[in-house]
């Protein structure tokens, strides 16, 4: 009996290892189907015409152009936002914050907002800053609104980069006399930078994807001009009135299409899928790189 | 000289000490927002209504503001997307901490970071446009829209939330206490369900909530694939809306600021934030608990 007990763990222990590794691989296969059948849907649709070319009615006529020109726009702008806030905001919490209840009441709300929803960052962004700071639906509220969004994110990161810095090199460069700031701006933070990198990175591949909250303050779904150029060709030759047009970004573009009955519109919406995937996953390679490159360089 | 060292030092702290305070004024910023349209809505319908009754149909001409049919659709395919997040998720945790060699781990782990980088808009297509038509050869009786499909979606898209975050909870249980059982004769399954799981547990549930609390927020999916019609219904095969859909639908159209209609998403919104936020916490305050245990 107990022989008999022993050989049916023996067989379990044995199958499960078959089905841990069908479990694992169940994400990937899925991953691997995903890939397929949006290159097999949309690739034939990829040209030049189709990256220069404003969307239209005509299915084989429509394109990215403003699009695309959009997501590059409200990334430059995101991330102008909230790469200084939410480095400095990680700096304090991680190399100045006592350990009392207001450090921990930060660091709890912090934790909370990364979970908090996208599209809750939307109802704020049309309450804040599209409706009571009259930025109307532009480049600007876009910009804002998901600059909110990431900003838990890279201050989450940033402050693993300074944590797996050693406080040796804190306290030698305090024997030699430095102060905390002298300290952290140049010790702390030039080593920390490729993990602060990798971490914004990442961060920001999260934001061009995002939909949900564009949409709800509001940024439209058929836009065929461009916000206006920033380079100018007039003294001080920067044109920063194209923060304050509206635009449309890839996701949501995709949402357009998607949403609409004509095959050709779904063609369309896979080929922009292509677009937007080949940029998330470049954001992606150039951070892991990153942080393959620095973790080998640096020994403690 | 050394006074204006000691004052700059003193500003550049308090410079950053705003910006960390930056995140407490976001909340706040949330919560004003979703406070003040709320508040004008239910000047409007009574709470007993929005929370009773079963239409929602504030786009209507008879209209009816319950949001029940919302939340039935949320709870759907949250439920959906966690049975298969869930198993999944757990198992595949379990394999790669105590199963799977270190060389497999290393390749499989980026992996599946990948899954958790897709942008949500394009599982939407996957759900609607591949998922659903291969549903329909299956099920004859699937609607177009439905919430089998994009529930199922979300679930592999949440697969690697639970995981992650289960597999760094068992990976801090210390290896002494799976010795002891070996010790004692115990199979690696035995070790790992009657060991490894339950002194793991809080971190496991903690990974389980963040989960739900991801499905419940998710937004594009769903309203990709799952239809725009608000029904109370627990049957996955017909279209139904959910909270976060709803608030696209509105978005999408043009409804001028201050009207019913403009405040109802921030009365949604506000049911969902409250959801999501107690479901956070919770989690936050298990996965606390783990890594004390442990540390």
């Amino acid at each position: 009996m107990t022989d008999m007990k022993r050989r049916m763990s023996k067989w379990a222990d044995k199958s499960f290892f078959t089905v841990g590794l069908a479990a694992t691989f169940v994400g990937l296969a899925v991953l691997f189907a995903l890939m397929l059948d949006i290159l097999s849907d949309g690739v034939g649709r990829l040209s030049l015409q189709f990256l220069t070319s404003f969307p239209s009615r005509h299915p084989e006529a429509a394109g990215v152009l403003s699009a695309w020109v959009g997501t590059v726009w409200v990334m430059a702008i995101t991330g102008v936002i909230a790469f200084p806030i939410g480095i400095m905001a990680a700096i304090y919490l991680e190399e100045y914050a006592k350990k009392n209840y207001l450090t921990g009441f930060i660091e709890i709300n912090i934790a909370n907002l990364a979970g908090v929803p996208s599209i809750i960052y939307g109802l704020l962004g049309l309450g804040l800053f599209v409706r009571a700071l009259a930025l109307e639906r532009s480049v600007l509220s876009g910009a804002a609104t998901l600059a909110i969004l990431v900003l838990p994110i890279i201050i989450l990161s940033t402050r693993e980069a300074l944590k797996a810095i050693p406080s040796s090199i804190r306290d030698a460069s305090y024997a030699l006399g430095a102060t905390r700031w002298q300290t952290i701006r140049h010790q702390v933070l030039p080593a920390a930078l490729p993990g602060i990198l990798t971490g914004t990175i990442l961060a920001m591949s999260r934001a061009i994807g995002e939909t949900a909250p564009l949409i709800t303050i509001g940024a439209l779904t058929y836009v065929a001009f461009l916000p206006a150029s920033p380079v100018s060709s007039q003294f001080p030759f920067i044109n920063l009135t194209g923060l304050f047009d509206a635009f449309t970004v890839l996701p949501i573009q995709i949402f357009n299409w998607v949403s609409r009955p004509q095959k050709g519109f779904s063609t369309n919406a896979a080929a922009a899928i292509i677009v937007l995937l080949a940029i998330t996953f470049l954001m992606n390679a150039v951070a892991v790189w990153i942080r393959h490159r620095y973790q080998k360089k640096i020994r403690w | 000289m050394r006074g204006s060292i000691r004052l700059k030092e003193r500003a550049i702290e308090g410079a950053l000490f705003l910006s960390a305070l930056f995140s407490v004024f976001i909340t706040l910023g949330i919560i004003a927002v979703l406070v003040f349209e709320t508040y004008g809505f239910f000047k409007e319908v009574s709470i007993i209504d929005f929370l009773t009754d079963t239409q929602w149909t504030p786009l209507f001409s008879e209209k009816h503001f319950g949001i029940l049919p919302l939340f039935a659709g949320t709870f759907l395919t949250t439920a959906i997307a966690m049975l298969v997040a869930l198993p999944v998720g757990l198992i595949s945790a379990i394999f790669l901490s105590e199963y799977a060699p270190d060389g497999l781990r290393a390749i499989i782990k980026p992996m599946l970071e990948v899954l958790a980088a897709v942008p949500t808009v394009v599982y939407g297509y996957f759900a609607l446009l591949f998922v659903t038509p291969l549903l329909q050869n299956i099920i004859p009786s699937l609607s177009g829209f439905n919430a089998l499909s994009p529930g199922i979606v979300m679930g592999i898209m949440i697969i690697p939330i639970v995981s992650s975050l289960s597999e760094d909870s068992m990976h801090a249980v210390p290896m002494g206490l799976r010795e002891g059982a070996y010790a004692l004769g115990a199979t690696k399954l035995q070790v790992a369900m009657r060991v490894v799981v339950p002194s793991a547990f809080s971190g496991i549930a903690a990974s389980f909530i963040l989960g739900i609390s991801r499905a419940v927020g998710e937004t594009m999916v769903v309203a990709i694939a799952a239809g725009l019609q608000p029904r109370l219904t627990v049957n996955p095969l017909v279209p139904i809306e959910t909270v976060t859909a709803y608030i696209v639908q509105v978005s999408l159209g043009d409804t001028p600021a201050g009207t019913l209609e403009y405040r109802t998403i921030f009365a949604a919104g506000m049911s969902l934030f409250v959801v999501t936020f107690a479901l956070n916490i919770l989690s936050y305050l298990l996965a606390k608990r783990f890594r004390e245990v442990y540390d």
